[in-house]
């Protein structure tokens, strides 16, 4: 930890704007929050008399089980509105609505919404502090930090590590977050996709686009794979499923030209057969319910830092 | 109004008779006078006004802009809109069709014209090449000609059916009316931003520059093989200049327009999720910039327009994808082309060339010129004069631009049309 550091951000809307140290602090926070989920009584008074609200404007069970469990594991009231996006379309808009919840006084308002920078629209018309909870196909913070912590708790550090990133990249907001993230540890992050589903920039940010899977996946500390995104596939980007499958698909034999000690993750929830196998998904390398406990941890710290706890 | 107008001093710049020189401009019943030989009697008379370290030119035409009336005052209206015009220089405006109704008819027409006549700036209507704008019929080409009609475009609902295009540019042609390309392939254009590192960055769907240069390219090529005019209408990116430029080396009638903003930003405008950099098309890139800075400086565009499109708060207070498209431009174009001279890329005449000899020329209007005999529309711009751009001086009903706060140079002191002063900077 940089001596004097101070946890400055009120909001948590994404990965770029956060700095090595940030991240650091975030994850060493989640860390020490960790042990609470282990407990017999799973409950700490740290967020005594805290309001959550948990806006979710795009559907998602485990995002908001997570947030939700993490709050009330610190004693917080918590609430939450299922919004339909198609609410907009009933005549109140996200800054109507905003400045309504605004008005209940909550402390935190956690936001899912369809479309990228809604948190950054809500955070200035707030008092309260506002966490990006995935928005549209721009980020999702908290998923990309739980990633760095299963990685940091299996590898030590999340310096100088080969992460490769397989799949969806253009509509995944977790992939971007992890892309950010990852390069601003000190880590290579190298990616492979079909071409419709690879962004352009990535070079410019930093991140290697491979030609073949065995290029990314090779020496790979870390094989990343996404969801394939079934509801986005009005846009013609892939002639088939089963094509994907066998493309693009993680197999054991994909998984091999990793490292034997290679972290197999996947953000959930899993399209089994498509994007990967049964036996990469529950063999010995995979870490992903690893990345669900630890989604807990780091959205704990989350609540935490921006209620202004970090620095007391 | 005074019969008789004297502006002292100024140099006038009038590229239409190649004059650059510090002198009087007299004008008299609305018209610009000899002031050597046409003095009037009764001198007393005659209003002053003193010009000296302004440049007086032809008055500024912005052959597009949207003022929104009928169907959405609560945006623009006519007056509102010729308001903003006069306050940034301009003595006439074209006015798109995408209205509510749209102005494919003569009731809209006239409508339009009626309301201009109280108007700070003139109005020249531009007519729907099809009925509201659908692309399917076109409308009535030679009563909307008859009724005041300048041209002919469905701007922001590009024509898809090829076919269709070309039908306007022939029957267009008969009754001397310019066709306004609003080039875009549909079909890759349904992202809300410049497709690029930032739009990866912003998680936004981006819209190629392919979208633009891919009918930029039918365009010319209908022109071309009909020996049709064509005008396209706010160029943003480097291939669409580059095609523009060789086909006008090909000898093809074509003319094109780019808009202040695309010399002047980058897609990185929209980092934060600014709605007031939203557009369309799209802020581009750096190089981008660089090439339509370049195609003013090399004649590839004829003219600069603002594509001034007001939108309330409502439409633009929201999330970036539900967000309206379009930027007011009126009141900041001509501090903005300014800067184009003092950085090099352009001289004097040349400025004026794009911002009021050429709109006249390609509408095929009267204006753009300050000929002894030619109406009084005139613009007195003081270039080094500084101020900072805020939401209290905006004139247009909307306050959506991404130059608010920004410190620009440059800005018309009095606007004339017809021997009337419009606009006088207080």
């Amino acid at each position: 930890m940089t001596t004097g550091y101070f946890f400055s951000h009120r909001h948590i809307l994404d990965i770029e704007h956060l700095s090595a140290d940030d991240i650091d602090y975030i994850l060493t926070t989640a860390e020490s929050f960790k042990e609470i989920s282990a407990r017999s009584i799973k409950k700490v008074p740290t967020l005594r008399g805290n309001t959550i609200i948990n806006l979710f404007f795009e559907p998602s069970t485990r995002t908001r089980l997570s947030f939700e469990i993490a709050a009330k594991r610190m004693s917080a009231d918590t609430f939450n509105i299922s919004a339909s996006t198609s609410s907009a379309t009933k005549g109140e808009t996200l800054i109507d609505t905003a400045r309504n919840i605004s008005a209940m006084n909550p402390d935190i308002i956690i936001l899912r919404h369809s479309f990228s920078g809604a948190p950054h629209l809500l955070s200035q018309y707030v008092d309260a502090a506002v966490i990006n909870a995935g928005d549209g196909t721009h980020e999702h913070p908290s998923q990309g930090l739980l990633d760095m912590m299963t990685v940091r708790e299996h590898k030590k550090r999340l310096n100088d590590l080969k992460i490769a990133i397989i799949g969806d990249i253009l509509h995944s907001r977790v992939a971007h977050s992890d892309i950010l993230g990852f390069l601003r540890m000190g880590s290579e992050v190298f990616v492979y996709g079909p071409g419709t589903l690879i962004p352009p920039g990535l070079k410019e940010l930093g991140v290697t686009v491979c030609s073949t899977m065995k290029e990314a996946v090779e020496d790979a500390d870390v094989l990343m794979t996404l969801r394939i995104q079934k509801e986005r596939q009005n846009d013609p980007l892939l002639p088939s499923f089963r094509e994907y499958a066998t493309e693009y698909g993680v197999t054991a034999k994909v998984a091999s030209w990793a490292r034997p000690d290679a972290l197999i993750m996947h953000p959930g929830p899993i399209n089994r057969g498509i994007e990967l196998m049964p036996d990469v998904a529950d063999g010995p390398q995979s870490v992903i319910l690893d990345q669900v406990t630890n989604g807990v941890a780091v959205r704990m710290a989350l609540l935490y830092l921006v209620t202004g706890n970090g620095n007391k | 109004m005074p019969a008789s107008l004297l502006i002292k001093n100024g140099r006038i710049i009038d590229p239409a008779n190649t004059v650059d020189c510090v002198r009087d401009l007299l004008i008299v019943d609305g018209r610009i006078a000899d002031s050597a030989t046409a003095l009037p009697a009764g001198a007393s008379e005659i209003e002053e006004i003193d010009a000296s370290g302004c440049w007086v030119v032809p008055g500024l035409i912005d052959m597009h802009v949207h003022l929104r009336e009928p169907g959405e005052e609560y945006k623009e209206d006519i007056l509102s809109g010729t308001r903003a015009a006069a306050a940034g220089g301009f003595t006439a405006v074209a006015c798109m069709p995408n209205t509510k109704p749209v102005n494919d008819s003569r009731a809209v027409t006239v409508l339009i014209l009626s309301q201009a006549e109280k108007a700070d700036a003139r109005v020249y209507p531009v007519a729907a090449i099809s009925q509201n704008s659908q692309g399917s019929a076109l409308t009535e080409f030679g009563e909307l000609r008859a009724n005041g009609a300048v041209a002919l475009s469905d701007d922001g609902l590009p024509v898809r059916d090829s076919q269709l295009m070309r039908r306007a540019l022939e029957y267009a042609a008969d009754h001397g009316l310019l066709v306004i390309s609003h080039s875009e392939e549909p079909s890759l254009s349904n992202g809300v931003m410049n497709e690029g590192i930032v739009s990866t960055r912003l998680g936004l769907k981006g819209i190629p520059t392919a979208a633009e240069s891919i009918m930029v390219y039918r365009e010319i090529a209908l022109a071309e093989c009909l020996g049709k005019r064509v005008h396209i209408a706010h160029v943003s990116c480097a291939m669409s200049a580059e095609l523009i430029r060789s086909a006008k080396a090909r000898g093809v009638r074509v003319t094109a327009e780019t808009a202040p903003h695309y010399f002047t930003l980058t897609d990185e405008a929209v980092t934060g999720y600014n709605t007031n950099a939203k557009m369309n098309p799209p802020l581009r890139t750096e190089q981008d910039r660089q090439a339509i800075r370049q195609g003013l400086a090399d004649g590839t565009f004829d003219a600069i327009a603002t594509d001034h499109a007001p939108h309330s708060i409502l439409d633009k207070e929201v999330e970036f994808d539900r967000a309206m498209n379009g930027i007011i431009g009126l009141e900041t174009s001509l501090p903005l082309s300014l800067a184009l001279v003092r950085e090099g890329v352009l001289d004097e005449q040349k400025l004026i060339e794009l911002l009021s000899v050429n709109p006249a020329h390609i509408l095929g209007v009267e204006g753009g010129t300050l000929s002894v005999g030619a109406r009084a529309d005139v613009t007195v711009i003081d270039p080094d004069l500084a101020f900072t751009y805020t939401e209290e001086q905006v004139v247009s009903k909307s306050k959506n631009s991404p130059f608010l706060g920004e410190k620009l140079q440059g800005r018309a002191v009095y606007t004339i049309m017809g021997g009337r002063i419009t606009h006088t900077l207080s």
